[in-house]
């Protein structure tokens, strides 16, 4: 009895402290208050941010259609990207600052987490501006009906609050690594590390799915089972500064093989957008630290 | 006992080893008809990239080659039974052959953007640039769908 008297309110106030960690942190709306949308700017964020290389549907023609319903497979199991067009299947009656919660913190307007798939991780870094400007943007697209489909995945992972747990581990919004000049300066690592989110598939992941930032860049088995991401730091990758920046234009590798599968939708993106863009990107990553 | 394991352990080692080079005759085609594809790319990108300096001669050979390769008849290549998953050595992907009339639209888009840079290559250095980045392009459409990653 005398241990139940004890036991009990600690399981009370164990579960309120972790219902208290794993309730899902929003941005301050101040923030956001008074920032207007510039939706011709949303577009290069948009680019640069790659939404539509996950979202356009799977056998979708127009990439703009941001249909949803492509598979991602993991180890946890498979996450389908969902419908994000301005129809009431998608974002149709979200505000700014909801959009801006899903973005940058993972929180649904109802204020459920939504599983890393989605590299709000690295958009956490995003400028407001930008939220603001992308939101605009996407306002501009066309509206499609198609439902969202349902992830597929199994317990414990089904359980949505177990999010926040996972936030507390590896969600933590900071950049990775120092910018400098000779590492493409601020917007090299603004385009590497925030929106071209070139982590999620270019570094290896722990047991419980976050990223191992010890082996930044160092390559990744391939989430779709099929072979591996390849590696981007010096010890691995010996293209030029020159090189990296043409491949992200045309695609072509120094020995003029192409770009394949996930990765020719980046070069996609990259080739639309400036070429100092592009010269940021590849100075970011011929400065990454070599890994042994 | 240990001469047998061992001599079995070995045969296999061989056995593997002869697969990976006893590709089937129109893996080898279709692989070296890519390398003949990447070297002359490579020289048209060093004329855009200011590597190699213009001259028509050397840029229209370049941009006959890609255009000769364009009009080898693919399905000769692609086989059926000579995807990734049957051939050890290969990254054509099995959906190539569910898709076959969408294979072959996409190697259509090889052969008018190769047609493009032969018009582009007799013209002057300016024009390789975009009609390479057309070209890219259609290898990217492809590769995107077709190819097995590494």
């Amino acid at each position: 009895m005398g241990v139940l008297k004890f036991l009990v309110p600690a399981a009370v106030v164990a579960a309120g402290v972790g219902l208290w960690l794993t309730a899902p942190t929003r941005v301050d709306p101040d923030r956001y208050a008074g920032l207007t949308g510039d939706a011709a700017a949303g577009e290069k964020v948009f680019t640069a941010a790659g939404c539509a290389s996950c979202h356009h549907a799977p056998t979708g023609e127009d990439k703009l259609v941001l249909t949803g319903g492509q598979p991602f497979a993991s180890d946890f199991g498979t996450f389908y990207a969902p419908n994000i067009s301005p129809s009431d299947q998608g974002l149709a009656g979200w505000d700014l600052v909801d959009f801006a919660n899903a973005v940058t913190r993972g929180v649904s307007p109802e204020g459920q987490h939504y599983y890393p798939a989605f590299p709000y991780t690295a958009y956490a870094k995003m400028q407001t501006q930008d939220v603001a400007d992308l939101f605009a943007y996407m306002q501009t697209l066309p509206a499609s009906d198609t439902p969202s489909q349902a992830h597929d995945v199994g317990f414990p992972f089904n359980i949505r609050r177990s999010l926040g747990g996972w936030k507390l581990l590896f969600f933590t919004g900071d950049y990775v690594l120092p910018a400098s000049p000779e590492a493409g300066g601020e917007r090299g690592r603004y385009l590497v590390e925030a929106l071209a989110h070139c982590a999620e598939c270019h570094t290896p992941r722990n047991a419980l799915g976050g990223l191992d930032t010890t082996r930044w860049m160092g390559g990744a088995p391939n989430p779709s089972g099929q072979g591996t991401i390849p590696a981007l730091t010096p010890d691995k990758l010996t293209w030029s500064a020159e090189d990296v920046a043409y491949y992200l234009e045309s695609g072509f590798t120094p020995d003029y093989d192409s770009v394949g599968g996930h990765m020719a939708e980046v070069v996609d993106k990259f080739s639309k957008l400036s070429a100092e863009d592009r010269m940021a990107v590849a100075q970011y990553v011929k400065a990454l630290p070599a890994l042994d | 006992m240990k001469k047998l394991i061992t001599t079995a352990v070995l045969m296999a080692g061989l056995a593997t080893a002869a697969t990976a080079q006893d590709l089937p005759a129109e893996v080898k085609a279709r692989q070296g008809q890519f390398r003949i594809m990447a070297l002359n790319l490579g020289v048209l990108g060093g004329i855009a990239k200011g590597a190699i300096e213009y001259d028509a001669a050397t840029a229209s050979a370049a941009a006959d080659s890609l255009v000769g390769v364009s009009m080898v008849h693919q399905p000769t290549l692609f086989k059926e039974g000579t995807d990734s998953m049957s051939v050890d050595g290969t990254r054509a992907m099995p959906e190539i052959w569910d898709n076959m009339d969408d294979f072959g639209t996409k190697w259509e888009a090889y052969k008018t953007a190769a047609a493009e840079m032969q018009t582009a290559a007799a013209t002057g250095k300016d024009a390789i640039g975009p009609a390479l980045g057309k070209l890219g392009g259609s290898c990217k459409g492809c590769h995107d769908t077709y190819r097995a990653p590494e």
